[in-house]
């Protein structure tokens, strides 16, 4: 351990005496880790921009989506008992976020007149469970449940078709045809893609009270439960749900589906591989010009070599001395490179060329510093080794007369 | 009764080994022919002794050098340091031994242009074993008994080549080795600071210190007590 210590003390010192020719080896070595540390930790943020994507769409994991559909038009839903089977099973499994969610028409009134608008129909929960954000205003709460006049969340299409251009003014839009009820919007969520119609977020038990929808021609529907639970108890859960609902809903089919296969890793691997390689390609260059100022410096050290040789040094000592001080240089460059990645990463707005929309940016990932740490010192040793061989090689004798 | 008396020994010569022995060492180097650049030699130094080895150019003087620093083994015979057989002996042995038993100085110098005075008599400390924390201490020390201690965070570049000389002697000595091995250690230097190098090698052979001095002057080597001369490969003691 001693002599680690001493060997690496030894290697700085050399170092230090050489500035000019260290800095030379290590820019492209600091570069190349700097690139290979910024990829993998922007990588990994991508792959939390991805993993968010997908839950606006798909909800977090593992969410289960209760899915009832009447087998035949005739058949009758007894939403209310639905309601309370709902209740009763998300009381008894314990379950911490659920939300009920109905894709449905909604006839709203717009300068233009009256017209059927993509709604929602949801409970507060669901802006947690599928991070729905917004750009202005806010998401439902459980207060929004007691009000007795609807709230409502649209989209930007939504407000601009409205002739709002934003919620200062406090504004409320008419909702249903024959006897409307005015609805306060309290949020707005962003345009998603070009050409997006207007939609809206209503709260389920305030639709429910306040509009009935006539006859679909498919027959009668009921909201999906979408619930929110740990991995590990999601196999679990699923079949006493669909049991629960089956018999709450004679005559209906009952489904149940996870989110665990939808979404992408595509990221986590062909991705990653791709980056680290041309990181790791651009650390091997780096490495060669390492190498080859190494060499070139060993040669101007033989007389020095033969000089502590013939004071008592071993071949063996020398060997290490010299892979050290290539170690040395490089996990020095390494920390520089690792420092400028944090620097580049932490102040280029990541979240803005991933598309925006990041919740929960990741802080610098550990493993990202880690991985560029640990190809420094590889470089350094690979790069020392032949350097050192060539040191060890120097006949003493020649060495102190040339 | 006496350790020497239970032994049978005259005088303590007899059992203390000398500090450097060669035993029948010759060396040869392969070609054709091979050249035969030490004859079988026979060769004791006792500790203390100041010896000195003359001889003209192509002697074989270098080569007897390399022999007794361990830069070089002998084709055949023996050679032992402080009764330590080293010819046979492996690599990290024979720098042990040269690290703790030999000190050298050098015709030119060899110090480290980039390192200070003291940084290059500290060098010697790290490979014979002074712990670390004595290291600069040693070296200061060695550097005032050569006279450089307003000298010490000089760089040896702008020394005089006297003074480059003390920093290589104190280098040498630094480690407190058996003998003191100097290959034409007037070679590069004026007559002045010739004159005041012999003189530090006179007073550090006054202090004990075994010294053995390669010359092809024959005033430097007749300041010895000891002379040999080394003619084609061949030692002869002088009278």
């Amino acid at each position: 351990m001693t002599g680690l210590v001493g060997a690496v003390v030894e290697a700085w010192d050399e170092l230090r005496l050489h500035k000019m020719r260290v800095l030379l080896a290590l820019i492209g070595v600091a570069a190349a880790v700097t690139a290979i540390t910024a990829v993998t930790a922007a990588v990994e943020m991508l792959a939390q921009g991805f993993t968010e994507q997908d839950e606006r769409f798909n909800g977090r994991q593992v969410t289960l989506s209760v899915d009832a559909w009447a087998t035949s038009p005739d058949v009758q839903a007894d939403t209310a008992a639905l309601d309370a089977t709902y209740a009763t099973a998300l009381e008894r499994y314990g379950i911490t976020y659920a939300s009920r969610d109905m894709y449905t028409q909604v006839p709203f009134r717009f300068p233009g007149g009256t017209r059927p608008t993509e709604t929602r129909a949801v409970d507060p929960d669901l802006g947690v469970m599928q991070r729905i954000g917004v750009t202005e205003g806010r998401w439902f709460t459980d207060a929004d449940l007691q009000t007795f006049a609807p709230v409502v969340v649209v989209n930007e299409v939504f407000l601009e078709s409205l002739g709002v251009s934003g919620l200062a003014s406090r504004p409320t839009v008419l909702l249903g045809d024959a006897s409307p009820v005015r609805a306060t919007i309290v949020g707005v969520t962003p345009r998603m893609w070009q050409g997006e119609g207007p939609s809206v977020f209503v709260l389920y038990d305030q639709l429910a009270r306040w509009y009935t929808p006539a006859d679909p021609e498919w027959g009668p529907t009921v909201p999906s439960l979408k619930v929110w639970v740990p991995p590990e108890a999601a196999d679990d859960l699923a079949p006493r749900l669909q049991r629960d609902v089956v018999a709450a809903l004679p005559g209906w089919e009952v489904q149940i589906n996870d989110n665990r296969s939808m979404g992408s890793s595509g990221l986590d691997g062909a991705a990653r591989w791709v980056a680290l390689g041309v990181g790791a390609f651009a650390l091997f260059l780096g490495g060669l010009g390492l190498v080859n100022i190494a060499l070139v410096t060993v040669r101007h050290r033989i007389r020095e070599i033969g000089i502590r040789r013939s004071f008592g040094a071993t071949s063996g000592r020398i060997f290490f001395g010299v892979l050290m001080e290539s170690v040395v240089a490089t996990v020095v460059a390494g920390v520089v490179g690792v420092v400028l990645a944090v620097a580049v990463v932490k102040n280029i707005p990541v979240d803005f060329l991933f598309g925006g929309g990041i919740q929960d940016m990741p802080p610098f990932p550990v493993s990202a510093a880690a991985v560029g740490m640990v190809c420094a010192t590889a470089v350094g040793a690979l790069a020392g080794l032949l350097p050192a061989t060539v040191a060890v090689r120097v006949k003493v004798i020649d060495a102190i007369r040339y | 009764m006496t350790v020497l008396d239970l032994l049978g020994a005259d005088d303590a010569t007899d059992v203390v080994p000398p500090v450097v022995e060669l035993r029948g060492a010759a060396r040869q180097f392969p070609g054709d022919p091979p050249v035969n650049a030490l004859h079988p030699a026979d060769l004791q130094v006792r500790a203390g002794e100041y010896l000195s080895v003359v001889g003209p150019s192509g002697s074989g003087k270098s080569t007897l050098l390399n022999l007794l620093g361990l830069l070089d083994r002998p084709s055949s015979g023996e050679y032992l340091v402080d009764g330590i057989p080293t010819a046979q002996a492996g690599e990290r042995e024979r720098a042990a031994v040269r690290a703790q038993h030999i000190g050298f100085v050098f015709q030119a110098f060899h110090l480290l242009p980039h390192r200070t005075v003291l940084e290059n008599v500290l060098l010697a400390t790290i490979y014979s074993g002074v712990p670390r924390t004595e290291r600069r201490d040693r070296a200061a020390e060695a550097l005032d008994r050569v006279g450089l201690t307003h000298r010490l965070d000089f760089r040896p570049t702008v020394l005089s080549g006297g003074e480059r000389q003390r920093t290589a002697v104190a280098r040498a000595v630094v480690s407190q080795p058996r003998v003191l091995l100097a290959d034409e250690p007037t070679g590069n230097l004026d007559s002045e600071s010739s004159a005041a190098v012999l003189e530090l090698f006179d007073e550090l052979h006054a202090d004990g210190l075994t010294l053995l001095v390669i010359t092809h002057e024959d005033d430097v080597s007749a300041r010895a007590q000891r002379r040999v001369r080394i003619t084609d490969g061949h030692l002869r003691e002088l009278a």
